[in-house]
């Protein structure tokens, strides 16, 4: 294939768009490549980079907002915000090394892919942050919604399906996000010796408690021995950790709060400013599986049925795990190579609806053959099918990346 | 204000039609008659009214896929109906239509404590939800102003927001799962009590979607635990541009309120004869800020925010002293709007969001327009998020004065769209801004929503002459068009 298209413009990006849809052809788009390897592996005939759709062009830090180009680097934004005390506040997780690859992350990307880290359950993923979008569609026509404000129900909410859509429905150009303010104090509370079923109900506890708990993970002990900060790495034991942000007379006071509550569940420790920082880092960028794992899965489920689900998969498969978001995101990394990737197993631990199980980590011949997403049911995939056909009629932007294509699955 | 014109073949099977449902649900539940078809006729915008052609009250998912699948079959429209709280007219019925209201569907299913969720009906009011988890400490955060009244089921549909959302979010932010029925009749579950179900997000786009695009028959939302301290500022300024540079450094210094609410004087005037909140009567700008969360925090916090008042040139700076001193803070702002129904014999409420440093424009040029009309205008103003609320004057029994005050609404819209905002903030299009949107949105814009429409509704039956200014065929917009030869995209600049 010859090298990828670059375009310096919206309209050089919809001239491109509408020249694939006029001669038929399929067409992969991506901004930084740092997450070209989710999904499922493409085969297309051109490629179209987006890294020349680049720079921050409004940031109003009394407003909340910001908006930049598809193709911005990650950092050049989070950079902005930090000098004006603000973030992301979805907390993006950084998976180039779990993924193996090395390109720039861009704000396209993280929305495209939806994903967010430890800081989800209180705060949102991307989705929840998308306030406007310009993009050009399937039809080659540039289409914008929502707007700059952070309040705003006119119209169809057409960001929720750009967020997450894997760029297959249209290609954001120019992205709006609300950002927030960064707490000015972090600290981290962890609870050693726990089981998987005890670290649930505790982290339960301190969720369910009005201390506004950030994020809730936990690692069982033959995961903390690979933690870069000390106190996790010499814990010897499973730790649950809870980290509270904000002012700073807050969050000491809802420290000592949580360490109360929490004493009864095992020895309590705590981590302060970058050894906080790295630890959740770790968590976000699932760093325990970096290079031990060659097959990782990311399973979202209630958190009451986290532990039973873990223990229903090491039953059948020599695995590892860890917990974020209470107990709601459970880390998979198989320790064997079963022939389907462990798909059968890691799928059938919870019922149908209750969750669902995303390959993040396979080669791409396992990528090929298996569904990476949680199958839909017949209903919602045929509704998502016509919702692709509305926006990308041609089905030329990264077609079955998302799922595979129809041939394949009728081929199984 | 146009509506489609109604089908009269469909108005002559009414009596058919009628028979037809009661085969699905119990005789009663299928209103037909003029008297009961009455209180159906308009929602919380009542300056439109419209009998619907027959009501139908279903009790079940099961009911409601059976009563679509054969609308659909049969080509006869439905008007998802949840309270009929709606200021902008979603649930105005057609004379061609069914309004199917879900009011009986009104059972929380399920509280779910080890997973912080709520399962419940759309029927059930947003605050009992709140109510039925508050004896362990949690609430539900989106609280709308008419929480005591309207539904979950029409939050959804309506994506509502309320006092707390700039902290909390909207509704869209505090939803696990929905069960909807589409118009086809098939009944889909999306999301659970689980987080970012992969797959395009069809929670997200049918939330705020006005009741278009599928029934909402059940619902999963996340419950929080109420935080254990709030305490709220009362501060006036002499100028509504202080009162903005004051919420623009609040936020600046890296603080998010519980609540931010801006009164003008007109708005102060009114409510302070009503209720004696104990308002300033000699400025031009009150801020009421709320802070919430753990005692410290909201102790710490109102130090700052009382500094960052006094040196943004507020006149007067009061912290609640009590929780009954918080209450009578909030009991002036919540009676704005029956205030200000006292000073005038109706207003009519308007709904924009504009960036906040454009406040002092847009009220100047309000005002401006307030005396070109020859109606007056009190504002409250959800500062926090930049939506305005200024309610407009006027009174119906002067001919000629209700088209003066839509007149005035479009155009503060109009500005609002023009300042960088958007037409509505939490009130929804309905019929009310239909015709506005174009304001907002190019034709290719607006083609596109609807393409998503046709995705879920292929025949439009479902809640047809709301949101959208001019309806397309789905077939015509389902086209793809592709030219040979030198024209392909007539519409792009070629370099």
């Amino acid at each position: 294939m010859s090298s990828p298209l670059e375009p310096g413009t919206d309209i050089e990006l919809a001239t491109m768009i509408g020249d694939a849809l006029a001669d038929h052809e399929s067409l992969e788009i991506f901004g930084g490549g740092s997450k070209r390897s989710l999904g499922q592996p493409l085969e297309v005939d051109r490629e179209i980079s987006l890294a020349g759709l680049s720079g921050i062009t409004l940031y109003e830090p009394e407003e909340l907002v910001l908006s930049a180009r598809a193709g911005t680097p990650l950092t050049e934004i989070q950079e902005c915000l930090a000098e004006k005390g603000q973030e992301l506040a979805f907390e993006p997780p950084d998976w180039r090394a779990l993924l193996g690859t090395t390109g720039e992350q861009t704000i396209g990307g993280i929305v495209a892919t939806n994903l967010a880290g430890p800081r989800r359950i209180r705060a949102g993923a991307p989705r929840d942050h998308l306030l406007g979008v310009s993009l050009v569609t399937g039809r080659a026509e540039t289409v914008k919604t929502g707007g700059r404000v952070v309040k705003n129900v006119t119209g169809y909410d057409l960001c929720k399906l750009v967020a997450g859509s894997y760029g297959t429905l249209g290609i954001a150009t120019d992205l709006t996000v609300k950002v927030l303010p960064a707490g000015e104090k972090t600290r981290t509370v962890l609870v050693s010796g726990l089981d998987a079923k005890d670290a649930v109900k505790a982290l339960n506890l301190a969720l369910s408690s009005p201390h506004d708990v950030s994020a809730a993970a936990y690692v069982p002990g033959v995961l903390t021995g690979c933690s870069s900060v000390s106190y996790v790495s010499g814990a010897g034991a499973a730790l649950a950790a809870v980290r509270i942000e904000g002012p700073g007379p807050s969050v000491e006071a809802r420290c000592l709060a949580l360490r109360d509550i929490l004493s009864g569940y095992g020895a309590i420790e705590e981590l302060h400013f970058h050894n906080s920082s790295r630890f959740w880092k770790e968590i976000a960028d699932v760093s325990p599986f970096f290079d031990t794992h060659d097959v990782v899965w990311r399973v979202s489920v209630p958190p009451s049925i986290a532990a039973s689900t873990v223990q229903r998969i090491q039953e059948e498969i020599d695995a590892d795990f860890y917990f974020d978001w209470g107990g709601g995101l459970i880390w998979i990394g198989l320790k064997s190579q079963p022939a389907d990737g462990g798909a059968s197993v890691v799928r059938g631990a919870f019922e149908i609806g209750d969750g669902h199980a995303t390959l993040v980590r396979a080669h791409s011949e396992l990528r090929s053959t298996l569904p990476v997403f949680q199958p839909q049911t017949k209903p919602v995939k045929a509704l998502s099918q016509r919702i692709k056909r509305a926006f990308d009629p041609g089905s030329i932007l990264n077609p079955g990346r998302m799922s595979l294509s129809l041939e394949a699955a009728n081929a199984n | 204000m146009e509506m489609p014109e109604p089908d009269a073949a469909i108005i002559a099977r009414r009596a058919a039609i009628v028979e037809e449902l009661r085969r699905i649900v119990p005789a009663e539940s299928v209103i037909a008659e003029e008297e009961g078809l009455r209180a159906y006729e308009c929602d919380g915008l009542t300056a439109y009214r419209q009998l619907p052609l027959i009501v139908v009250l279903p009790e079940s998912t099961q009911q409601i896929s059976r009563i679509l699948k054969y609308c659909h079959e049969a080509n006869v429209k439905i008007v998802p109906r949840g309270a009929g709280t709606s200021l902008s007219g979603g649930a105005l019925p057609l004379a061609d239509a069914i309004t199917l209201g879900l009011g009986k569907l009104n059972q929380i299913l399920e509280i779910d404590y080890s997973n912080r969720c709520v399962v419940t009906q759309p029927g059930v009011t947003n605050l009992a939800i709140s109510q039925a988890v508050d004896g362990d400490g949690f609430y539900y955060a989106p609280d709308p102003s008419s929480q005591i009244a309207c539904t979950i089921g029409g939050n959804v549909a309506e994506n509502s927001g309320g006092v707390h959302c700039l902290k909390y979010g909207l509704t869209t932010n505090n939803l696990l799962g929905l069960e909807i029925v589409l118009m086809d009749g098939e009944v889909i579950r999306l999301g659970g009590k689980h987080l970012d179900s992969g797959g395009y997000d069809l929670m997200g786009i049918i939330t705020g979607s006005e009741g278009l695009l599928g029934v909402i028959t059940e619902i999963t939302v996340r419950i929080l635990a109420k935080p254990p301290a709030a305490r709220a500022l009362l501060i006036g300024f002499d100028t509504s541009e202080e009162a903005g540079s004051c919420v623009a450094a609040i936020i600046a210094a890296g603080i998010i309120p519980g609540g931010m609410e801006m009164m003008d004087r007109k708005a102060i005037h009114a409510v302070e004869d009503f209720v004696h909140a104990g308002y300033p009567l000699d400025v031009e700008a009150i801020l009421i800020v709320e802070l919430d969360g753990p005692d410290e925090e909201v102790e710490y916090l109102t130090g700052k925010v009382e500094q960052i008042a006094r040196e943004t040139g507020a006149r007067l700076v009061r912290a609640s002293q009590s929780e009954d001193e918080r209450q009578l803070f909030w009991a002036g702002r919540k009676a704005a709007f029956p205030a200000v129904g006292r000073i005038s014999p109706d207003y009519y409420c308007m709904d924009g969001t504009i960036p906040r440093h454009k406040l002092p424009e847009v009220l100047k040029r309000m005002s401006e327009a307030s005396e070109r009309y020859g109606l007056g205008v009190a504002n409250v103003f959800h500062a926090g998020d930049g939506n305005l609320h200024p309610l407009i004057l006027y009174d119906a029994n002067v001919p000629g004065d209700l088209e003066k005050a839509e007149e005035f609404g479009a155009e503060i819209l109009t500005l609002c769209v023009e300042v960088g905002g958007v037409l509505t903030g939490e009130h929804g299009v309905g019929v009310e801004k239909r015709d506005l949107m174009e304001t907002m949105f190019t034709e290719i814009d607006l083609k596109q929503q609807q393409r998503v429409k046709c995705a879920f509704d292929p025949a439009q039956l479902l809640n047809p002459g709301k949101v959208f200014p001019t309806l397309h065929r789905c077939a015509e917009l389902g086209r793809v068009h592709i030219q040979s030869g030198e024209m392909r995209f007539p519409d792009l600049p070629r370099f």
